[in-house]
């Protein structure tokens, strides 16, 4: 399979927005793929690394941000793909989770 | 044996507990020294980092579900290489691997605490947790591995420590800082163990045993005789009650002649509420929001404050919340808001009375508040009323604030206006706050002005004991007044906690009490077994 990208966005409805639980849960998926993955909170960036925890919790997004995905390389578009659904399940969290983690 | 020592703190988790002390090791922040060899101090702090993720790999598995998050973020903060990186880059100019990593930290720490997001602040609490892990590994510090069933005693317990203690066979943790709302106190409380948070220094040198009790918020070094034989009774006294309490919690309170009496909880910070059913209370009858005003941080803007509030509401599902606007002054200073040179705080600018003085910062809270208002059942409460003017002023901003939200189509309500009585006037002349739509009575206030004892002040602190007949006498008058009015009136101070009191407050005429939510239980207990005779 040849080097492609992909890029995608999705608006997180989280209640307490990108905080550590899914922050973790993010990179570690992100960290599944062998390509490139980047995430911003605006279309125009900045766009940061999002296999790192570090920088991904210091956008300290809250809800109702619209994220932004854009991968470079092999499995680029699965990575976006896949990034996007785990926001958009509210990652697999429910109310009582957010409240205490 | 030396001699008994008793220190007094703060109560953060209740029961008694007597046994050996362990005393946890003070650390000393690493000097800046330019001079390391390079490849030793990365190898050291390698070593340390793998150490490090493999402690907290074990204690992922057995930590308790409301830990896991925690313990899983410092687990992906370890593994990410753009934490390492500036580490190496100090490494690399001659600094400590202890040095380099204590720096990174901070300023990781810094950025969390300057986070508008009460959320995200806390987690610098999670940051500052690790690194002191690590700091240990770096260090070779010996008490890594802390023992089951002693009393652990040290300035703050990382509640990642906590975690790693085999508490079932007991034990109790003694601190001379600390708070009862840290994330260890949290921990504390969910797993029973007995702590005591600001107790000062501790001198346990030389001693090896004491008794620890939570309910009290005491310690007591090498106990005698006399110490031990009233632990062996409070013990007993404490493990029943507990037992009974426990079957009240998630009970209706009502008397034994059948009388219903609300009991809600005074919450001062949005991350108690996480170990509460919402179910066990009837709503949340004090909110504090000194929370978000923390001393040395930002004031919180609207946008915080409104996510703060609209979490609580959340909670709370279609019961009240009470929130009561910022209650600073006094004997809560917040520097650049409350005045610096009062001779005499507590009667001076506070409460609400600060908030009139800064309508700029009050403003911003009532904003907040009317936004939050449309997701719940909330009511808004003003702090330290004294004259009826000072209730009208604060409604007109607030009706000010409304008028110009609905006139930029932002989604807001009024919630029901109410007051704490607290400062003698209200309390005497209550007629003459009609505008209120309900009251809450704060005791604290309400003794040490009756009694003009300050809370602050050891020395005189048994005075405002002795004023309890002045207090009693007026709730007694103020539960007349509301009966005869219909209005709605509770008790949130320290009084309604008691639960050695609320017979007594049932019987004053009180059918709404607002308690610690450690006190939910036995308060409802105490009331299921009051009698308050003739009709409610």
């Amino acid at each position: 399979m040849s080097a492609t990208s992909a890029a995608g966005s999705v608006l997180m409805k989280h209640p307490v927005g990108l905080h550590a639980r899914p922050s973790v849960k993010l990179t570690k998926l992100a960290k599944t793929f062998g390509c490139r993955i980047e995430m911003a909170q605006h279309a125009a960036g900045p766009w940061i690394d999002a296999k790192s925890i570090v920088k991904v919790m210091a956008l300290k997004a809250p809800r109702d941000t619209t994220l932004h995905f854009r991968a470079e390389g092999e499995g680029a578009a699965e990575a976006v793909k896949a990034l996007s659904a785990l926001v958009e399940r509210n990652f697999d969290e429910d109310h009582a989770d957010a409240a205490t983690s | 044996m030396p001699q008994p020592v008793e220190r007094v703190g703060r109560p953060a988790s209740p029961g008694i507990f007597a046994g050996p002390i362990i005393q946890l090791l003070r650390r000393e922040a690493p000097d800046e020294e330019a001079d390391c060899d390079a490849l030793s101090e990365e190898d050291a702090l390698r070593d340390a980092i793998e150490q490090a993720t493999a402690e907290l790999g074990a204690l992922c598995d057995s930590a308790p579900e409301h830990a896991k998050g925690m313990v899983e973020f410092q687990l992906a903060m370890l593994e990410d290489p753009s934490l390492l990186e500036p580490l190496m880059e100090r490494i690399m100019t001659g600094r400590s691997a202890a040095y380099a990593w204590q720096s990174v930290m901070a300023a990781q720490i810094a950025d969390y605490e300057a986070a508008e997001d009460d959320y995200f602040r806390a987690r610098a609490g999670d940051l500052a947790d690790l690194g002191d892990r690590v700091l240990r590994l770096l260090a070779g510090d010996t008490d890594a591995a802390l023992p089951a069933g002693a009393i652990l005693i040290g300035e703050d317990l990382p509640p990642s420590r906590f975690l790693e203690i085999d508490w079932s066979r007991g034990g109790a943790i003694a601190l001379m800082r600390g708070s009862p709302l840290s994330h260890v106190a949290i921990l504390a409380r969910a797993r029973g163990v007995p702590m005591v948070t600001g107790l000062g220094e501790v001198p346990a040198d030389g001693h090896s045993e004491a008794i620890v009790d939570g309910t009290a918020g005491r310690i007591v070094l090498s106990p005698d005789a006399t110490a031990r034989s009233s632990l062996a009774e409070s013990t007993r006294a404490f493990a029943e009650k507990e037992k009974q309490a426990e079957r009240y919690r998630a009970q209706a309170a009502v008397t034994t002649d059948g009388v219903a009496v609300k009991v809600m909880i005074n919450v001062a910070d949005p991350a108690e509420t996480a170990a509460i059913d919402s179910d066990h209370c009837d709503g949340i009858g004090l909110m504090r929001t000194e929370f978000l005003f923390r001393d040395g941080r930002p004031l919180p803007d609207e946008e915080e404050q409104y996510r703060a509030y609209r979490r609580l509401l959340e909670w709370a599902g279609d019961k009240p919340v009470t929130v009561r606007t910022l209650d600073a002054g006094g004997d809560k200073p917040i520097a650049g808001l409350t005045p610096e040179h009062e001779t005499n705080s507590f009667l001076g600018v506070r409460g609400l009375r600060l908030s009139l003085q800064r309508p700029s910062v009050f403003r911003v809270q009532l904003r907040a508040l009317g936004r939050a208002a449309v997701h719940g059942n909330l009511k808004v409460m003003w702090p330290m009323v004294t004259v009826p003017e000072e209730f009208i002023a604060a409604a007109a901003l607030f009706d000010e604030e409304l008028a110009a939200m609905r006139g930029q189509g932002i989604a807001c309500a009024r919630p029901p206006l109410g007051m704490m009585i607290e400062v003698p006037f209200p309390a005497l002349m209550p007629k003459l706050f009609g505008m209120a739509g309900f009251f809450s009575i704060g005791s604290n206030d309400l003794t040490q002005y009756l009694a003009a004892a300050a809370r602050d002040n050891p020395a005189v602190s048994g005075l405002a004991d002795s004023a309890y007949p002045a207090v009693a006498l007026v709730i007694g008058k103020l539960a007349g007044f509301a009966a005869a009015r219909r209005v709605e009136l509770s008790i949130c101070g320290d009084l309604a906690s008691d639960a050695g009191k609320v017979p007594e407050l049932l019987a004053l005429g009180l059918r709404s009490l607002s308690v610690a939510p450690a006190a939910l239980g036995r308060v409802k207990a105490a009331v299921c077994r009051s009698r308050v005779g003739g009709d409610a």
